[in-house]
């Protein structure tokens, strides 16, 4: 009986245990995104004012006088946008052809299985990618070649995610419109694409956040400017290199507005990633339920 | 409604009908079926594209240097023609082994707890931190390295260090500054546990209730129950997201590239300097046109790279779709 008892006793002192060390790691990952942008804002913050978003950089910009880094949010913000339509182009018909005819078919898991292993492929591997197609058809650092670039970058996330929601929308709204006569490109234009919609949204702000953020694969593509980009064959400066180049000076000034520069960028994808909730909240209003 | 497609319309003789046939209809349907089939097929012709690619420009430094001599050498001097890629393999080795036992421990007990303990309301709050902390671009955690972690592993965990485990040269200090393999591992750490926790929850998630409650009748508790039921079901699961955390660390460029100390050499302690692969690709892309062999010999870390990941991650990806594949069963 008292064995019996000792060891009741232990086995909830391990539970009780393993659930402490479950709150502290749930704690110290909370704590790492805390402490992540508290490090961001207050030393971003004193660096940060009106100019650095209204000016491009003036002449001496880079041994600290003044100027700003407007070229870099211009030209990200065309970079992403551009990348991310490109990559909805081709996203929504595989993610369509995925739902309509693969299903969770065998072909429909090898396409998924290419999907995740272009995910996984860095960013830095599909920037020298994208250096290899410039040599090869004669492209020069440009706003274009760096579209090209960030669409690779975000189409297997974007189409990922969207497969993600496509595939759990219930039968019963496909069913009945297959069964009114419609084809199914009509399902899935009319029916799929409605209803998902929300989900769709998400999945397109998603691959815009991280399109937006991605330095690796618009070194090599994109080049850099302290002009605002006007053509599509001209190269463009972007956020994230901004903030790289910045982080390497040797002058304290520059080194300061290459925090203040990590403190837009982080302004720009949080709110992307916040108003993707609200923004697919409010879509849901259009569903049927 | 408004008409999003625009349908060839066919009007019978007299005129009247204005809905397009079922004919119309059914070639439109095909057309889309052989579009979408050839889009569809782009992420395959992509993977198969980006390695041909690569391995084409690499080929020169191949053919110039033998294979072995390329993984095994140590010396890097592309003026001198000698291209070791050495170094930087040991590098991103060491830096993704430390961010991966890093992250592991406290990714997969947050993620057990968020599966099997929590409240819908933890989840719901735990899910936007995970996601914001998924958001955040490589270059931001770069710079959060530089203004936290190397000053933390420069002034609190080097000198513990010194003061306790000098003897192990694991954790020897062989250098004054806080850039280096352990500040890039606990920024890789950071950055990969959404990715551990979000995968492992989801393989959490196949294992039917019917077994933890069986479990739970007869009295386990619920670390009992994980332990001995829930886990041995999903080990493969588990592996195979450390796996694929593992890959994604393998690659990480710019935030490593920022607090790493990019010195070519062979490390010996987590607290020495390296140079990753990527950061060797991103610093170097400037020069690469100038001297003999060295685009090509860059473009053969990339080849590098890419098959080691491709690798990870095919196998990590079958094993988590055979997972919940069978869930569905």
């Amino acid at each position: 009986m008292g064995m019996k008892k000792k060891r009741w006793e232990r086995r909830h002192l391990v539970e009780l245990f393993m659930k402490a060390i479950m709150l502290v790691s749930l704690f110290l990952v909370a704590g790492a995104l805390g402490l992540i942008l508290w490090t961001i804002i207050s030393r971003g913050l004193p660096a940060l004012n009106l100019d650095m978003v209204t000016q491009t950089p003036k002449g001496g910009f880079y041994m600290g006088r003044e100027g700003g880094v407007l070229n870099a949010i211009i030209g990200s913000i065309y970079l992403a946008i551009g990348g991310t339509m490109l990559a909805i182009a081709f996203s929504l018909p595989i993610t369509l052809y995925l739902k309509a005819y693969l299903g969770d078919s065998k072909w429909g898991d090898y396409i998924r299985l290419s999907l995740d292993v272009l995910w996984g492929i860095p960013s830095i591997v599909y920037g020298a990618f994208g250096f290899t197609l410039m040599i090869a058809v004669g492209l020069r650092a440009s706003l274009l070649a760096g579209i090209i670039v960030l669409a690779l970058v975000e189409l297997p996330i974007m189409a990922r995610a969207m497969d993600e929601v496509i595939r759990r929308m219930p039968v019963d709204l496909e069913h009945a419109a297959l069964a009114l006569g419609s084809t199914k490109f009509e399902v899935a234009v009319r029916v799929v694409v409605r209803q998902m919609l929300p989900g769709i949204v998400t999945s397109v702000l998603l691959a815009f956040g991280r399109g937006i953020g991605d330095a690796a694969s618009v070194l090599f593509t994109a080049g850099y400017t302290d002009r605002i980009v006007t053509s599509l064959m001209r190269p463009t400066a972007s956020l994230p290199l901004a903030v790289f180049f910045q982080l390497g000076s040797p002058y304290p000034e520059v080194q300061q507005r290459g925090y203040a520069s990590a403190l837009i960028l982080t302004i720009i994808v949080l709110a992307v990633s916040l108003s993707s909730r609200w923004i697919s909240a409010r879509l849901n209003k259009y569903t049927v339920k | 409604m408004s008409e999003t497609i625009s349908l060839k319309v066919e009007t019978q003789s007299d005129g009247r009908s204005i809905r397009p046939s079922s004919v119309a209809r059914a070639r439109q349907d095909q057309t889309a079926k052989r579009t979408f089939f050839i889009v569809t097929l782009l992420p395959v012709i992509l993977i198969v594209m980006i390695t041909i690619a690569l391995f084409l420009r690499a080929l020169p430094i191949l053919n110039a240097h033998p294979f072995t001599q390329l993984l095994f050498g140590d010396v890097w001097k592309p003026s001198a023609g000698l291209f070791g890629f050495k170094p930087f393999i040991l590098g991103t080795v060491w830096v993704t082994a430390v961010g991966v036992l890093l992250a592991v421990p406290p990714s997969l007990l947050v993620a057990i707890y968020l599966a099997e303990y929590a409240h819908t309301m933890t989840r719901s709050v735990a899910k936007p931190i995970l996601d914001l902390l998924a958001a955040i671009p490589p270059v931001v955690y770069g710079v959060w390295g530089l203004l936290a972690i190397v000053p933390f592993v420069q002034g609190v965990l080097a000198p513990l260090s010194d003061r306790w485990l000098d003897s192990i040269p694991l954790f020897a200090i062989n250098q004054p500054t806080g850039f280096g393999i352990l500040a890039a591992g606990i920024v890789l750490a950071v950055m990969i546990a959404p990715l551990i926790i979000s995968v492992v929850y989801e393989v959490f998630s196949t294992v039917p209730n019917e077994l933890r409650n069986a479990s739970l009748a007869v009295g386990a508790t619920r670390w009992q129950t994980i332990r001995r039921i829930v886990l041995p079901q999903i080990l493969p699961g588990i592996i195979a997201a450390i796996v694929l955390a593992a890959s994604r660390a393998f690659g990480e460029t710019i935030a490593v590239l920022i607090v790493v100390g990019n010195v070519a050499n062979i490390p010996t302690s987590i607290f020495d300097s390296a140079y990753p692969l990527p950061a060797l690709i991103a610093n170097n892309y400037g020069d690469m046109m100038s001297i003999p062999l060295y685009d090509a010999a860059l473009l053969g870390a990339a080849l590098i790279l890419l098959v080691v990941i491709l690798i990870f991650n095919v196998i990590s990806t079958l094993v988590l779709q055979r997972l919940k594949r069978r869930s569905w069963a």
